[in-house]
């Protein structure tokens, strides 16, 4: 047994009102990769916060190579030879990549040579990227490539990975593990925090499962499955979902040569897109992240309308001219991406919350006035049939977790027994208890005859829920195969975005 | 001739406190704060210089008071949007009407006074040079400051380490608190120097410009300023050609009335908001550019919650 990198010793952090951090104890050794498990909350980014000097721990102590550390700040922690990369990073939008780069290092490290060191490093890494770039226009896994150098030029011994693989594509990741495999082989330890549990038992040596702020238990992930990985995880059975039995049911929503420039900064036009969703039918569209999902989204609900209104056809009526709150009346039902701001008012009460998006399709307003008691049974309603974990119906919608939310939203779309209904990144971010729940609520209103639209990045999401799936890829979408005709691999290829052989190309913003 | 340099020196004159003003609050919003109290920091670095250099017979103790004033000003806009975490517009908004009014009430005994004459600054050798020697050469060290403070501002913030920082807390504050930089720390500094800038600019009003107190003798310039900073899209040196540009409307005019060409000084008046809004149109037009140029949490109050 070699002597441990980083050792944690009975660290408590409390909150108030909650322990996020109970006497946790962990060893990471050199050169090894150990996976940090544990459902939202379960108190990751406190423990990940404390050894990158972000918080400092209430009680207990850490040793690093052997010798005390108690970091007061992150440069103290990087200077010690810890590196982190955030699931969201920590990245300025309108700097270029040195400049990003830079303020992630000590000064004495920014001479004018950095720009060729960057060069060199991410060669010989594989991690392309042109340090004059400007980080606005570059993908995701671009950008993560930007701070996983950040920290390699510090030459750490302990990079910790946070979430790392959410965003990106199957090659994508691929090539991150690739890269992680070599920093590993090369002496530095991984400590990667995660809760897709493949890729743990595919990277990692060993793995330390958080629940409640306290450690569960310590395996070989090697030894386990991912589903006796995850019911440590979440400390019950999980029930399998059903799959959908796909029905043919007459088309629903019709997409039709729909292009729509993009009115966002780094945003991507839409190319021709063209779709059909029957009833009874889950439609997938996969994609990496900034492909035109978001302009998709917004053309799909209303916030933007289509350039001609047979764009969009609900039952062959012409919708592309209709707002949000018309094609609401004529059933159609949205769950957008961003939960909090977009899907939900932070500040509002989940009866508000329900009111305005559900005024116009169930009576909850009569003649300009608000029937409150109504609004409020159907929050309650919304929240005992899918189980969302809330003081009440009074609760302010930022004070749900974010798994807990999204059942609330998802619920209230679902409630309102929507004849189509269109969903963004339905489990981004939410646990795997939540997430099955939400699956198979899909899967039930599916059922049901409900035409749905599901736009995710998450391959194992669609392939669990689609009945046809298709690929968004430069603002462009490819033609709807059935899912059982399809590998994750032949749509990884088709998402393609973030490869060094096919780099996602996109129009100089500032030209 | 002589009468085109007379104009031409009113025209650096009316656009020098512009130009302290407009810097300080490019450095302020750079940092992603909004700080609209610029006008009231200004009248009251207007009046601290005018009762102290009354008092002392000293225009550069006066200059040094206008400079502390601003500073102070700004510490209680910091100490109430940073670190209470108040809304900034609301803030600025009321540390203006605030301004406004503490100076009329410490100005009362001082209406109808001249200050002592400022002092005349030669540059020895460049001063005698014809047309451009009375121009640029022989001017007060104020004028030379706000041209060195803008060549300072321009390379401080694009070629310095504090500068990239700086850029990087006003673009993502979030971001440079997880990486460990001290937002709230950089956001003091940035308001601070603001102040210290409008401090200045209200000093070059009652001391220079019109070396006599009139109540609200601002009279609108640190609206200007905050203007000339979203025209000039957060660039010191635009911002310098804005404000001669907005500087030389205000003296067109008097001199359109002295020669009897009859244009409304209403008129006047409005062009330099009208060509900002004009600007903010043209800007805005093309969203992608306008998210380019504001920093992207300007206004935005952070706390660290993490």
């Amino acid at each position: 047994m070699k002597a441990p990198l980083l050792r944690l010793d009975g660290l408590t952090k409390r909150f108030p009102g909650v322990v996020a951090n109970e006497d946790v104890s962990l060893d990471v050794v050199r050169g090894q990769i150990h996976a940090l498990l544990g459902e939202n909350g379960a108190g990751k980014s406190t423990l990940v916060k404390m050894i990158y000097g972000i918080m400092r721990p209430d009680a207990g102590e850490m040793r690093f190579e052997g010798k005390p550390y108690a970091p007061a700040n992150p440069a103290e922690a990087r200077a010690r030879g810890i590196g982190i990369v955030f699931q969201h990073f920590s990245l300025f939008d309108a700097m270029t990549v040195t400049d990003n780069i830079a303020l992630g290092l000590p000064v004495t490290q920014c001479g004018p040579d950095l720009s060729y060191r960057i060069g060199k490093l991410s060669t010989s890494y594989g991690l392309t990227i042109d340090p004059a770039r400007i980080v606005g226009t570059l993908s995701v896994g671009e950008r993560q490539r930007v701070e996983i150098i950040r920290c390699l030029l510090q030459v750490p011994r302990l990079l910790i990975m946070d979430e790392p693989t959410s965003v990106l594509t199957p090659l994508e990741v691929d090539m991150l593990f690739a890269t992680l495999r070599r920093l590993s082989f090369e002496g530095c330890a991984v400590l990667y925090i995660s809760h897709k549990l493949e890729e743990i038992s595919a990277l990692c040596g060993s793995a330390t499962i958080l629940r409640g702020g306290r450690v569960i238990a310590t395996c070989d992930p090697r030894r386990e499955t991912a589903r006796s990985l995850a019911e440590m995880m979440i400390g019950t059975t999980l029930a399998p979902t059903s799959p959908l039995v796909a029905q043919e049911g007459p088309v629903c929503l019709a997409v039709n040569q729909l292009s729509l420039p993009s009115d966002m900064p780094f945003g991507v036009d839409l190319d021709d897109v063209a779709f059909d969703v029957r009833r009874g039918e889950i439609l997938g569209l996969a994609g990496v992240a900034g492909n035109g999902q978001s302009e998709l989204m917004d053309a799909l609900t209303g916030e933007r309308m289509a350039a001609v209104a047979e764009a969009i056809t609900l039952d062959d009526t012409a919708i592309g001219h209709l707002g949000p709150v018309e094609r609401r009346k004529l059933g159609m039902a949205f769950v957008p991406e961003e939960r909090l701001g977009h899907a939900a008012v932070p500040d509002l009460s989940l009866t508000d919350n329900t009111l305005l998006a559900a005024a116009a399709g169930d009576g909850l307003i009569w003649r300009g006035w608000v029937r409150k008691r109504k609004a409020r049974h159907f929050a309650e309603r919304i929240v005992a049939t899918f189980d969302v974990r809330t003081t009440g119906p009074q609760q302010s919608a930022r004070a749900l977790s974010g798994g807990n939310l999204q059942k609330f939203i998802v619920g209230r779309e679902i409630l309102l027994d929507p004849a189509v209904l269109i969903v963004a990144q339905p489990t981004w971010g939410v646990d795997a208890g939540a997430t099955a729940a939400i699956h198979q609520a899909l899967l039930d209103l599916a059922a049901k005859g409900c035409a749905i639209v599901v736009i995710s990045q998450d391959l194992d999401e669609l392939f669990a829920l689609a009945t046809r799936i298709a690929v968004i890829a430069q603002g462009r979408l490819s033609q709807p195969a059935p899912t059982a005709s399809l590998t994750i691999e032949a749509i990884g290829q088709a998402m393609g975005g973030g490869t060094t052989a096919a780099p996602v190309k996109r129009e100089p913003v500032d030209a | 001739m002589d009468l085109a340099i007379d104009i031409l020196i009113g025209v650096m004159a009316a656009a020098t406190p512009l130009v302290f003003a407009a810097i300080g609050e490019i450095v302020v919003e750079k940092a992603g704060v909004l700080n609209l109290g610029v006008e009231g920091m200004m009248i009251v670095g207007a009046i601290a210089a005018f009762a102290a250099s009354i008092a002392t017979g000293s225009p550069t103790i006066g200059v040094l008071a206008a400079l502390m004033a601003g500073v102070l000003m700004a510490l209680l806009f910091g100490i109430l949007t940073l670190t209470l975490l108040s809304n900034q517009v609301a803030t600025g908004l009321a540390l203006t009407m605030f301004g406004l009014g503490l100076s009329s009430l410490v100005g009362q005994s001082y209406t109808g006074m001249a200050a002592a004459p400022f002092p005349r600054l030669d540059i020895a050798g460049l001063s005698t040079l014809p047309v451009i020697g009375r121009l640029l050469f022989a001017r007060d060290a104020l004028f030379y400051l706000s041209l060195a403070l803008v060549a300072a501002t321009a390379y401080g913030l694009t070629r310095t380490r504090a500068g990239l920082v700086l850029r990087a807390i006003g673009e993502n504050h979030d971001a440079a608190h997880a990486i460990g930089y001290r937002v709230v720390a950089y956001r003091y500094l940035a308001v601070l120097f603001g102040g210290a800038c409008a401090g200045l600019g209200g000093a070059y009003l009652s001391l220079v410009q019109t070396p006599f107190w009139v109540e609200k003798m601002t009279a609108g310039r640190g609206w200007i300023a905050l203007a000339l900073v979203v025209f000039a899209a957060w660039r010191p040196e635009r911002a310098l050609a804005g404000a001669y540009l907005f500087g030389g409307i205000s003296v067109l005019q008097l001199h359109t009335q002295a020669v009897g060409f009859r244009v409304d000084a209403q008129i006047l008046a409005m062009i330099p908001y009208l060509v900002t809004i004009l600007v903010l149109v043209l800007m805005s037009a093309d969203r992608t550019r306008l998210k380019f140029s504001a920093p992207a949490c300007l206004g935005k109050p952070f706390f660290a919650a993490a």
